[in-house]
């Protein structure tokens, strides 16, 4: 096949079907990434336990949406027949996400388990634990036909208005609950330590709180992609740290890119949506490229560790022991 | 006010690398009392500001504050009642975070950070009276980031954060050691109208030894882990540098003494 052929064999129709379908995921994966933000950029600290709680919180929602868990718990939402309620999944999804973060926030800080290590032991014993929570199956569909489901990629266009509603109150949520008291305590902590103690704030407290809500947020994301793709699966948390990441960078450079100076933290969390829709776009335009779905992850790790290495390789630029040599980079009186 | 009973504090026990940084420190210190502390590197003098602190627990003795045995209690918990200002300007305030933000978390020393704005107008309005007081034009930069702020304004704003909740006692720790001179002078300056128009108990750490002689109202040298010279009322009030040199020669065993190994 010539090159003209490979191009002829491109449809760019094709592209703007897939588009929106990019969208949706790109929103709702990016609520994942608000998660990841929360670890990564007020905190201070990598956590991998949401590669695990991702999928627990997919298991969660499909497991009670089509008729499973515990009968206590659905009668409780008055369920004990017909469907456990949408909202009702993901509110559980969301708690048990705070617990796997508090699991994590545990073995950092009463085990004194670096942070990155405690989230891979996490998320490893969370492999095991959705394998029980999805009776050892490895997946379990989830059919928008039989069930009221909140987002669908069967109806796109339908889920796109909904996921950005639930997207935004969360923002708002986040909003509010960071300009508190408690929430200035928790980005201070992040911020630096030492000043937080000497202020009289329990870091390892607000570390914990902060491992909690991050991974509620994303499972309940889990839950959300569960309901999207119609069907959980024991790997769907799979490299959701990186995508995570990706997003987040990707909306960090974008925002600075746009605003000058002092960004509204809102704005701030808006750009991390933004960023996952743009990485899900990315995603369809390769994929529409016809490279192989295969190396979607490879790709993935490339443009993240172009986007946290280039940051580093500018500051070399202007100050390298090359440059240094030759003579500096002269413009030294400016 | 501060006493400490019997304190010793051993780093790395067991190890290779154990050192004994504080050796059975008697000391009580008297409400609204200045004090400045000075001694060579390695005499004990931050280990002795930490200790009081909290930053770890002590090997054995115990420590009281305004009468409470504070002795297990850890840093966060104490915070209530010390203020501290650390020699890294960069240490005593988050900088991605507003002028208004660090301000409102230290206005919450001991307090309980529930659900409420963390910054209120009410607030505001207090801390742009304080900030006024400082003089160095930061009354109408509430929303900036401390960041931006150079090490000196940081210093002065973490001086003011670490009086605004009312303390018992006041620690300085070589908080203008990383401070150009001229700067180095305004924060001491804030620093003394601060501990008098609130009444603090202040322990500060110096190299300076003209600071040490000129500030405050008792003065204590550390040597090898426990305080050696304690001078106070007339006594430091007559104090001068060759006084304090010599003292320090006797101390240490040396005859020829110089600033340099005292200040180094």
């Amino acid at each position: 096949m010539t090159v003209i052929d490979y191009l002829y064999s491109l449809d760019p129709a094709k592209l703007l079907k897939n588009l929106p379908g990019g969208v949706a995921q790109g929103i709702l994966w990016g609520l994942m990434a608000l998660g990841v933000y929360i670890t990564f950029r007020l905190l201070n600290v990598s956590d991998l336990t949401v590669e695990g709680s991702f999928a627990t919180g997919g298991a969660v929602a499909v497991v009670l949406i089509t008729g499973g868990g515990p009968q206590w718990l659905r009668a409780l939402f008055g369920a004990s027949s017909g469907q456990f309620p949408t909202w009702a999944a993901l509110l559980i999804a969301f708690v048990v996400g705070v617990l796997c973060g508090l699991v994590t926030g545990m073995l950092h800080s009463y085990l004194g388990i670096p942070a990155i290590l405690a989230g891979i032991l996490t998320q490893l014993a969370l492999f095991s634990v959705n394998l029980h929570i999805m009776s050892m199956s490895s997946n379990i569909p989830v059919s928008v036909d039989k069930y009221e489901l909140y987002v669908s990629s069967r109806y796109v266009l339908r889920s796109i208005p909904i996921a950005a509603v639930i997207v935004a109150v969360i923002i708002g949520i986040l909003y509010w609950y960071f300009g508190t008291e408690q929430g200035s305590a928790i980005r201070a902590t992040g911020n630096n330590p030492v000043m937080s103690s000497a202020q009289g704030i329990d870091i390892e407290r607000m570390k914990m709180i902060g491992f909690a809500l991050s991974n509620g947020i994303v499972a309940l994301a889990g839950g959300l992609v569960a309901q999207y793709q119609g069907f959980a699966d024991v790997n769907m948390g799979r490299g959701a740290s990186v995508i995570g990441l990706a997003a987040v960078i990707i909306g960090d450079v974008a925002s600075k890119a746009i605003f000058k100076g002092h960004i509204n933290f809102a704005v701030k969390m808006t750009f991390v949506i933004l960023g996952g829709i743009v990485y899900y776009a990315v995603v369809i335009l390769v994929l529409w490229l016809k490279l192989n779905t295969n190396d979607l992850k490879l790709f993935t790790a490339i443009i993240v560790a172009l986007f946290l290495g280039i940051p580093y390789l500018q500051s070399r630029k202007r100050e390298s022991f090359t440059s240094a040599a030759k003579g500096g980079s002269g413009n030294a009186e400016t | 006010m501060l006493r400490l009973e019997n304190v010793w504090k051993v780093f790395d026990q067991g190890t290779i690398n154990q050192k004994v940084a504080l050796k059975g420190v008697d000391l009580n210190i008297k409400d609204g009392e200045f004090v400045t502390v000075i001694g060579g590197n390695g005499a004990g003098k931050s280990t002795l500001l930490n200790a009081v602190a909290g930053t770890w627990p002590v090997t054995k003795g115990r420590i009281f504050i305004d009468g409470k045995d504070v002795t297990g209690i850890p840093d966060y918990k104490r915070a209530s009642m010390i203020g501290r200002v650390f020699q890294d300007p960069m240490l005593g305030t988050a900088s991605e975070m507003q002028l208004e933000e660090n301000l409102a978390l230290a206005y919450r020393r001991g307090k309980k950070r529930g659900l409420g704005w963390g910054v209120t107008n009410e607030e505001r309005k207090l801390f742009r009276e304080k900030l006024a007081a400082l003089g160095l034009g930061l009354e109408d930069r509430l929303t900036t980031q401390i960041g931006t702020l150079s090490g000196g304004q940081r210093q002065a704003v973490t001086l003011l954060m670490a009086s605004l909740s009312a303390p018992k006692l006041l620690l300085l720790d070589e908080h203008t050691a990383a401070l150009d001179p001229a700067t180095a002078a305004k924060v001491l300056e804030i620093s003394d109208s601060i501990v008098r128009e609130e009444k603090l108990t202040c322990l500060m750490i110096t190299h300076n030894m003209t600071d040490a002689i000129s500030l405050g109202n008792r003065l204590i040298m550390m040597n090898e882990g426990n305080i050696v010279v304690d001078i106070s009322g007339e006594d430091k009030k007559k104090l001068t540098k060759n006084d304090l040199l010599q003292k320090f020669a006797d101390v240490a065993g040396v005859q020829e003494e110089t600033d340099s190994v005292l200040l180094s």
